[in-house]
């Protein structure tokens, strides 16, 4: 047997009280707790009453280093992550200048060497065009080889149906999935909010649910001539979702993902009487009607959506402090998507192994990363959770730079206490 | 009347009986327009910041002309002629307003919710003259006062919105205000200039002005932006004119008596025919009238709210 380096203690695990044996990084095993245990020179954590649960995969965060360090870096967001629940995150390439050159993908992973050396790992993102202007390919093998674990143009969605496929191509001869953002560019314009009975009382330009769902049907029609798998980032309405379900009962390689804000809430909350125009949600794509977010968990829960990303997209605070047409779109997410999502778990609106494969095994098998399931010779990526720590989303209590969120000053379940990454105690 | 509102963002927060009040101060300001000297003490010593974000000289000039009835001193923050908006947030806008400690603010501006987001962080009243799309309350409450001086009273009268409804914060305003009054509305208008959630709206919609026109007591036309045509919305301003532009053709399908109004500034043989515009029917001066008044009355109701008459 391999020398063991940890052992926690009487961690719950799938509602038995067990005991975590690691060593080398990896699961050793998993046994039932025993009363006295000879612990060896191992290091023991005792973790009586906290929940162990697997690490979660993020496949979608901006990290917004380099160039607008002020509302976040890879530092502060790799501890959001930390703290968060996450050992795995994917950033984003739109950042200033964007990803599109080895030398700014080696840049956030030597940050985040520097910063978070034994995790949460990152895993950068590259663009799919020059700039994310769309128009030239990125040079995408050499991204590839500097540590890019896929391709996107996130915030700036291809318009040339071409330049996509050619992209899509491109980035399949190195192993990297296209993730794209479905927003059709002529009908879908980032105002932030859906178009309907809200935005047509608050007065607000508004973005319709075609917009997403007609690029939608582009990447499957595209995905399925070419054979190639795309990923769909941040799917929010019902017309997307039968898209997608359609799809995959024909066998088109798609692969989806939705976020926490589009389960739990809709744009109904732009015009409550306390939270009218909230820049806090001001996101794209826009929160839309209550029927949506049923469609949506529905789909999650039936594996029509595979996964769950946060789309973190911290903002400086004087950038949300403005009016609703003015303010950049996005939610700081990293902190808040585990209380939020398990508390869904809870009340029995997903179930736990939805919740499972939406947050590990499913966003690890479509990007190739590292995945623990509790078996032996997983990487021991888990954390301590105490379910019951019920904390108050306060800029305090937040570890993003980002504070903004429409969950300020409310009470959320669950709190991470301890977090291991390949058995290396990071926070 | 005790007046407990902090400010007027929306008519959608005025009970009936609060729209009456306002309409009883107007009446009464009103008779004070006909003496040689039409100004009062009432609100002197007090003051009003116009901020107007967006141009609009009409609406500004008569919040002006209504401050200065009452004896209030009235500043003015144009866009143009004020460092306050060049390049400085909202934000800062209100906490430089908030120092020079006013009474009141008129804000207009072109993004909605900008008369909300001042409100809550303002002490003093803000009267919206206008958000984005959104709201024009005054704009509303002077229509419908108008209406209500024509006939006595708005209930059980069928008021025409014409035009561009999707862009129109004085069409959003008056629908909600005309319903509240009793009114049943109408909107007509191209497809492409109604909001999508239009079905929703408490409203009869109609794509042909001919039907629309049958039997309303009143249309109030409302201003193209003749910018639309750019935007794909419209064809071309002639087809405009010819299917939706209000002419006598139109009017001879409505009840006798109907009104015609139009908030201004018109384009001429565009949304309206000129001589519809001069017509012994058109209530289009009498709206500029009744809007110093109707403000008149909301200056008054508002800074004077704490009871301090
Ligand atoms: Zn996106």
């Amino acid at each position: 047997m391999a020398k063991i380096d940890l052992i926690v203690r009487r961690a719950k695990l799938d509602g038995k009280e067990v005991d975590i044996f690691v060593s080398r990084g990896r699961i050793e095993s998993v046994k039932k707790s025993v009363k006295s245990l000879d612990a060896g020179d191992a290091r023991v954590e005792e973790a009586f009453g906290l929940t162990a649960m697997a690490s979660m995969t993020d496949v979608h965060v901006h990290l917004r280093e380099p160039g607008y360090e002020y509302k976040e870096d890879v530092e502060s967001g790799l501890r959001a992550a930390a703290w968060g629940g996450f050992s795995n995150i994917m950033c984003m390439a739109n950042t200033k200048p964007v990803n599109d050159t080895a030398s700014v993908t080696e840049l956030m992973l030597e940050k985040a060497r520097l910063h978070w050396p034994k995790g949460p790992r990152l895993f950068p993102i590259g663009a799919l065009t020059k700039g994310l202007s769309g128009k030239e390919l990125a040079p995408m093998a050499e991204l590839a080889k500097a540590g890019c674990a896929a391709f996107s143009n996130d915030g700036v969605p291809v318009k040339s149906s071409k330049i996509f496929l050619r992209a899509v191509e491109y980035a399949s001869d190195w192993d990297r999935v296209v993730i794209d953002h479905c927003e059709d560019p002529y009908l879908g314009v980032a105002t932030g909010i859906n178009e309907g009975e809200v935005s047509s009382r608050l007065g607000l330009p508004a973005q319709p649910d075609v917009a997403e769902a007609m690029q939608v049907s582009r990447d499957i029609l595209l995905a399925e001539y070419l054979d190639i798998p795309i990923h769909l980032a941040h799917i929010s309405c019902r017309k997307s979702v039968d898209l997608i379900r359609f799809a995959k009962e024909r066998g088109v390689k798609i692969t989806a993902e939705t976020t926490p804000h589009y389960l739990t809430m809709t744009e109904d909350y732009l015009e409550a009487e306390e939270t009218e125009y909230d820049t806090n949600a001001k996101v794209n794509p826009p929160l839309r009607p209550e029927a949506d977010r049923l469609a949506v968990i529905e789909a999650l829960n039936d594996g029509t959506l595979d996964c769950l990303a946060t789309d973190h997209a911290p903002h400086a605070a004087h950038e949300k402090e403005v009016e609703f047409d003015v303010a950049p779109c996005g939610i700081t997410g990293l902190d808040t998507a585990l209380s939020v999502t398990w508390q869904l778990v809870r009340d029995g609106v997903l179930t736990q192994e939805t919740f499972t494969r939406a947050w590990t095994t499913a966003p690890c098998s479509i990007f190739n990363l590292p995945v623990n399931r509790f078996e032996p010779g997983d990487p021991a990526d888990f954390f301590l959770f105490d379910e019951g720590e019920e904390w108050t989303v306060s800029p305090q209590t937040l570890y993003s730079r980002g504070k903004n969120t429409p969950l300020l000053g409310t009470v959320l379940k669950g709190r991470v206490k301890t977090h291991f990454i390949a058995g290396k105690k990071i926070v | 009347m005790k007046w407990l509102h902090k400010d007027l963002l929306d008519v959608v927060q005025l009970s009936k009986s609060e729209v009456m009040a306002i309409f009883e101060t107007a009446g009464r300001f009103q008779e004070l327009q006909e003496r040689p000297v039409k100004k009062v003490p009432t609100l002197k010593g007090r003051s009003v910041i116009l901020f107007f974000a967006e141009p609009s000289t009409r609406t500004k000039t008569s919040f002006d002309v209504a401050g200065k009835r009452l004896s209030a001193d009235t500043f003015s923050l144009a866009k143009s002629s004020s460092s306050l908006t060049k390049g400085e947030s909202l934000k800062d806008t209100a906490l430089t307003l908030q120092a020079m400690a006013p009474d009141a603010i008129v804000i207009r501006h072109w993004c909605s919710g900008a008369a909300r987001f001042l409100a809550d962080r303002l002490d003093c009243s803000v009267i919206n003259a206008g958000d984005g799309r959104h709201a024009h309350p005054t704009q509303a409450l002077l229509d419908s006062f108008t209406l209500y001086q024509e006939w006595g009273d708005v209930a059980g009268k069928t008021v025409l919105i014409l035009g561009d409804i999707a862009h129109s914060r004085v069409a959003r305003s008056n629908v909600i205000l005309l319903n509240k009054l009793g009114a049943s509305v109408r909107i007509c208008g191209p497809r492409t200039l109604l909001p999508p959630a239009i079905r929703k709206w408490p409203v009869k919609v109609y794509s042909d002005l001919n039907e629309a026109m049958k039997g309303v007591d009143a249309v109030m036309c409302l201003r193209l932006q003749l910018e639309r045509q750019k935007e794909g919305l419209l064809p071309d301003l002639r087809e405009y004119a010819r299917t939706f532009g209000l002419a006598q053709r139109h009017v001879d399908l409505a009840n006798p008596e109907v009104r015609i109004l139009h908030p201004g500034p018109m384009n001429r043989g565009v949304e309206i025919s000129s001589d519809l515009a001069d017509c012994a029917d058109s209530l289009v001066l009498d709206q500029v009238s009744s809007g110093v008044v109707v403000r008149m009355a909301l200056l008054f109701l508002y800074m004077t709210r704490k009871g301090e008459e």
